[in-house]
């Protein structure tokens, strides 16, 4: 072992393999702040520079650009809200009310050193967790990584707010969605209406972008106002190394969580950031500042996440079974260099083995570093008003939407899954819930199934099952033990927690001077308004359910228990929350609606809800006749000049500006931009056609 | 999967009125001279993710195809996967042009719905022109707990609670599962593995007790668990020899195939519907895994060119030196071969289409 370490070493630090690595780096970051884009820049712009390269030097070229995809999309996670790949989606939670309260720079730092950091400790781990990893996978089978999915699912006791029967509801519709499309067990389509685009269920990406990108720009809009609300930004970049140091252990225990959990195939990836965010709050001593941009929910997510690459290096190398996107394109890439991965990876081939791992650490070293050199300017985003941001940021993520599965169904499904993000913003339904239903959902279903099929219900009984049931056990006693600490030390936390990510900024920013007086406003407010539009809600979130029970009656018994028991199960619950809302209790806490505790109804200086969604729907309805690139430009020309009222000069550079990197950008990936009625009948020319 | 309604009498003039002036068009539109690719940019629809077998197949044949065809276009991987491939495919026939520019690369994946019927498919292969076939091999083996060490000893299976970790009866698992059936062997097939690998993982896990890999994950991954004793390989699927039999996989020569095996077993060669079936969706599984297709409409001069630069890029050193990791020591099926490769994987009869369709009705609950 000794020995395979120093021949790597010798490789890793010789001159033409640094400059290789550093090399990919450069050009996974460079396209790699675009979210979405991940893995078809890997391999597109890649090739041309692989094809009649040296082995080794081409396996460094690969990993450095493998390296930095979870690392470039925090900074659209932290600036603009956008989780641009699923193990950032957890640190848009604090990164980004960070970045409005003006902490911008420092919550990238703390992300960047934190992914640093992250790396190269779970490198060290690796070093030599890799020698039992065999042994480590091989025990966990289809149960145990059934049970994994309860203990992430246990994690919603936490991010679910102060109504926990809502924060349940939440995950149930988040695991509904999840069931979309293919049964595992079966193969049945179930809920997809007959339709192409739904029976292979909603893609991740796409549910994290509508989920929380598309509420946020809605809610910044309405405001007018720049995503930084302080007028001094504070370079922050010291701070949030020193947040790092501060919170050093909490970085440690998350690199370990993301290494292992990264390790295990089928599961790892997605579920990892969530884990170590929900960990963050468990262990944490004063929660009241999660959500609203507390560093820690930073650090947690970003430490784990690099670590996981790292992590799932180990089913890739060792059994050739890619754990995320990124590591299936590594797999390929490696193919394709001439490296067929197997068992000789831990036994005679173990200096490629710790050549790959460490040079993966020194490419996350430099990418990190280089990020966080970067990150003071980059911050001077947050600055800029926001009608200028925002057809930028519609733009990157109906791109970014569109690249899941290159489908204009994307596009529909994002502005629905949008929709729905703005209504459970707006009427407290606790957002991140959602999101850990819907990546667990399948995972949960599929090794559920198998577990029973190889085992019997006796895998209950095994000693791996037995363990992770227990920490989820005690994971559950924290969180309740967290819920019942917010319902007595906190009463003012309890209208403002409820949706745990964002609210408390809305109100906080509106009244900024007296807080006495939003409180007043939320006093009387409470017992005045008008509940229907919650009750409107919920009821939709029941007769949703209620179809998905009719739909899983439909099915076979294997292809619909799942479902079938699912909704009856949210029925119960959400026709819970239905019916404390229609009893009109107004101090219980299923009532929120952030409409009125923002202040904004009544409010002159802000838009109605539906006036940003009309024009979004007005883009993407634009995009089925026009195709994306007319669309977009027409809606940049609208915006620009109604909205931003800018010069007509300042309207045509920016537009075409726009419209011109797109077109570089879509012909050098080998990218097609979403094509509407237009182009189907007549030939237009490039870019437009 | 349902099948597809009667056309509207509208559609089907829309229809006429389009292949008229495409006619028309393309016979308008096509060059005096010999085709030269020379600065233009030939798109490769790969109807996968990147990463994938199928997109790293593409990867590896697309720098020598640009070297070999006529002006040295680059050959870019376009990948549009989704509907189990049926998404990419059905792009390629509504919308490729026929200048050789335009060009499909397919899998099995690709080929069984269009076998089975499967509603998702607006695609035709008999549309297409087949310039190259990549065929592969698949061996069966099984835990040596079960207590067999060779064929020979398979019947003793019948008696024994044999798990076997599927994608899907659909997927390419309907070759060992129908070969299975016809073995008279019962197996309990569990589904909701995402990929071959994770098939393996379960097999060392010891959750299933039997599996199949193809020929390359086989020799890396399986041959160890067969020298520590853990894993007995027992047949391979073969391959498809000229005269349309069925011969022994070269690459494991001592291993019979399936139907030495089913012969071993029921004391005659396979004959009947289910062997036809069987053979078809091996061909279109194995023997013609991947291929690459030209549109509709392409003309002889452009075929003749694609076929002329795929011959000179599998006949060339570098592809001789590279391949073999790569894709394995299967020869690749050019010229004529390839188009007789594909006319046998797919074309299948409606009875036979009728046959398999209702048999995984019957077997896996499956709805068309």
């Amino acid at each position: 072992m000794i020995d395979a370490f120093l021949i790597a070493l010798q490789t890793i630090l010789t001159g033409t393999h640094l400059l290789y690595l550093s090399g990919g780096v450069l050009l996974g970051l460079a396209i790699g702040i675009f979210p979405g884009l991940g893995g078809i820049a890997g391999l597109s712009l890649l090739l041309p520079f692989l094809f009649g390269m040296e082995p080794v030097s081409a396996l460094a070229m690969l990993i450095g650009l493998v390296a930095v995809i979870p690392t470039s999309d925090t900074f659209t996670s932290v600036l603009m809200g956008i989780p641009g790949s699923s193990g950032s989606q957890a640190t848009v939670l604090d990164g980004f009310p960070m970045a409005k309260k003006g902490q911008a720079a420092r919550a990238l730092s703390a992300a960047f050193s934190a992914s640093l950091f992250g790396g190269l400790f779970g490198a060290l781990v690796l070093t030599l967790f890799v020698l039992i990893a065999r042994p480590v996978i091989l025990a966990f089978g289809s149960a145990e990584l059934f049970m994994l999915t309860l203990l992430g699912l246990s994690m919603v006791g936490v991010l679910a707010g102060n109504s926990l029967v809502k924060g349940l509801s939440a995950c149930g519709i988040g695991l509904l969605f999840g069931s979309i499309g293919g049964a595992p067990a079966t193969g049945e389509y179930r809920m997809s209406f007959d339709n192409n685009y739904l029976m292979d269920g909603i893609p991740l990406v796409v549910v994290g972008l509508g989920i929380f990108a598309i509420p946020e720009i809605i809610d910044l809009l309405r405001q007018n106002r720049p995503i930084a609300e302080a007028s001094k930004l504070g370079s922050g970049w010291v701070e949030g190394v020193t947040d790092l140091v501060r919170n050093k252990w909490l970085a440690i225990r998350c690199a370990v969580i993301g290494c292992i959990v990264g390790a295990l195939p089928g599961l790892g990836g997605s579920v990892v950031d969530w884990i170590a965010y929900g960990h963050a709050v468990q262990t944490s001593k004063d929660k009241s500042e999660f959500g609203k941009g507390d560093v820690r929910g930073v650090i947690a997510p970003e430490s784990s996440n690099n670590a996981k690459e790292g992590g799932g290096l180990i089913p890739t190398l060792l059994f050739g079974i890619p754990g995320s996107g990124s590591m299936a394109v590594f797999l390929g890439g490696m193919v394709l260099i001439g490296l067929e991965p197997g068992p000789a990876m831990v036994s005679t081939d173990l200096d490629i083995t710790y050549t790959i791992v460490w040079s993966l650490a020194m490419a996350n070293v430099i990418g990190a570093g280089a990020c966080l050199i970067l990150s003071k300017w980059v911050a001077k985003l947050t600055t800029i008003p926001y009608a200028l941001m925002a057809p930028f940021m519609i733009m990157v993520i109906c791109f970014a939407a569109f690249q899941a599965t290159r489908d204009l169904g994307d596009l529909m499904a994002l502005l629905g899954i949008g929709l729905l993000g703005i209504l459970m913003k707006r009427f407290g339904w606790p957002r991140p819930a959602f999101l850990i239903g819907f990546v667990l959902a399948g995972g949960m279903e599929t090794y559920l199934y198998q577990a029973v099929q190889f085992d019997g219900w006796g895998f209950l009984l095994k000693p791996g099952v037995i363990i992770i049931g227990i920490m989820t056990a005690v994971s559950i006693y924290f969180a309740t033990r967290h819920a019942s600490n917010s319902d007595t030390n906190n009463e003012s936390d309890d209208t403002n927690g409820a949706d745990d990510f964002d609210n408390a900024d809305g109100s906080a920013t509106k009244n900024f001077e007296s807080n006495e007086k939003d409180k007043l406003v939320q006093a009387s407010a409470k017992t005045q308004y008008s509940i229907r539009p919650q009750v409107v809600f919920a009821t939709a979130v029941c007769l949703t359910f209620a179809y998905g029970l009719y739909d899983s009656l439909q099915q076979s018994f294997l292809g619909g228990v799942f479902t079938a028991g699912l909704s009856a199960l949210m029925l119960i619950l959400s026709g819970t929350v239905l019916y404390k809302l229609v009893t009109h209790k107004p101090d219980d806490p299923v009532n929120f609606d952030n409409e009125i505790v923002a202040g904004y109804k009544g409010d002159q200086s802000v838009a109605s809800l539906m006036h940003y969604i009309y024009w979004l729907v007005g883009l993407i309805l634009g995009c089925f006749v026009l195709g994306y690139l007319i669309s977009i430009s027409l809606f940049f020309i609208a915006f620009l000049v109604l909205k931003a009222r800018t010069s007509f000069i300042k309207t045509a550079s920016l537009t075409m500006s726009a419209v011109l990197f797109l077109s570089v950008l879509s012909h050098v990936m080998v990218l097609d931009l979403p094509r509407g009625l237009l182009q189907d009948l007549v030939q237009l020319p490039w870019p437009i056609g | 999967m349902s099948f597809q309604p009667k056309k509207h009498a509208i559609t089907r003039l829309m229809q006429g009125i389009i292949t008229g002036a495409s006619i028309v068009l393309a016979t308008l539109s096509i060059p005096a001279q010999a085709t030269d690719f020379s600065g233009e940019r030939v798109e490769w629809i790969i109807p996968f993710k990147e990463g994938g077998g199928s997109d790293t197949w593409a990867r590896f044949y697309a720098p020598m195809i640009s070297q070999n065809l006529p002006g040295q276009p680059v050959v870019v991987v376009k990948n549009i996967p989704g509907g189990g491939s049926t998404k990419g495919a059905n792009q390629f026939q509504r919308r490729a042009k026929s200048n050789g520019l335009n060009v499909l690369g397919t899998s099995g994946s690709t080929q069984f719905p269009y076998l089975l019927g499967d509603r998702r498919v607006k695609y035709e292969y008999q549309d297409w022109h087949a310039v190259l076939a990549t065929p592969t091999g698949g061996v069966f083996y099984a835990n040596a707990e079960l207590g067999i060490n060779s064929a020979k000893d398979l019947v003793k299976l019948r008696n024994q609670e044999l798990k076997y970790g599927s994608q899907g009866a659909t997927s390419l698992d309907l070759v060992p599962l129908l070969a299975l059936d016809m073995l008279d062997i019962d197996v309990k097939a569990i589904f909701g593995m995402k990929g071959r690998g994770a098939g393996r993982l379960a097999f060392e896990r010891g959750e299933v007790n039997i599996d199949y890999q193809t020929s390359a994950a086989y020799l890396k991954k399986v041959t160890p668990l067969v020298k520590e004793g853990k894993a007995i390989p027992i047949m391979t699927w073969g391959i498809l020899a000229e005269d349309g039999s069925l011969q022994r996989d070269p690459t494991f020569p001592d291993l019979p195939h399936f139907a030495e095996v089913y012969e071993m077993i029921h004391g005659e060669a396979p004959s009947g519907t289910d062997f036809k079936v069987w053979k078809a969706f091996f061909v279109a599984g194995f023997a013609a895994q991947k291929g690459i297709f030209l549109p509709k409409g392409t003309s002889e001069e452009v075929i003749e060119t694609w076929q002329n630069a795929i011959a000179k890029t599998v006949e060339s050193d570098e592809f001789k030196s590279r391949s073999e990791k790569v894709l394995g020591l299967y020869p690749q099926a050019i010229y004529g071969d390839a188009t007789s490769a594909f006319n046998t994987a797919l074309s299948i009869s409606d009875a036979d289409k009728e046959w398999v369709r209702s048999w995984l009705t019957q077997k896996y609950n499956v709805r068309f």
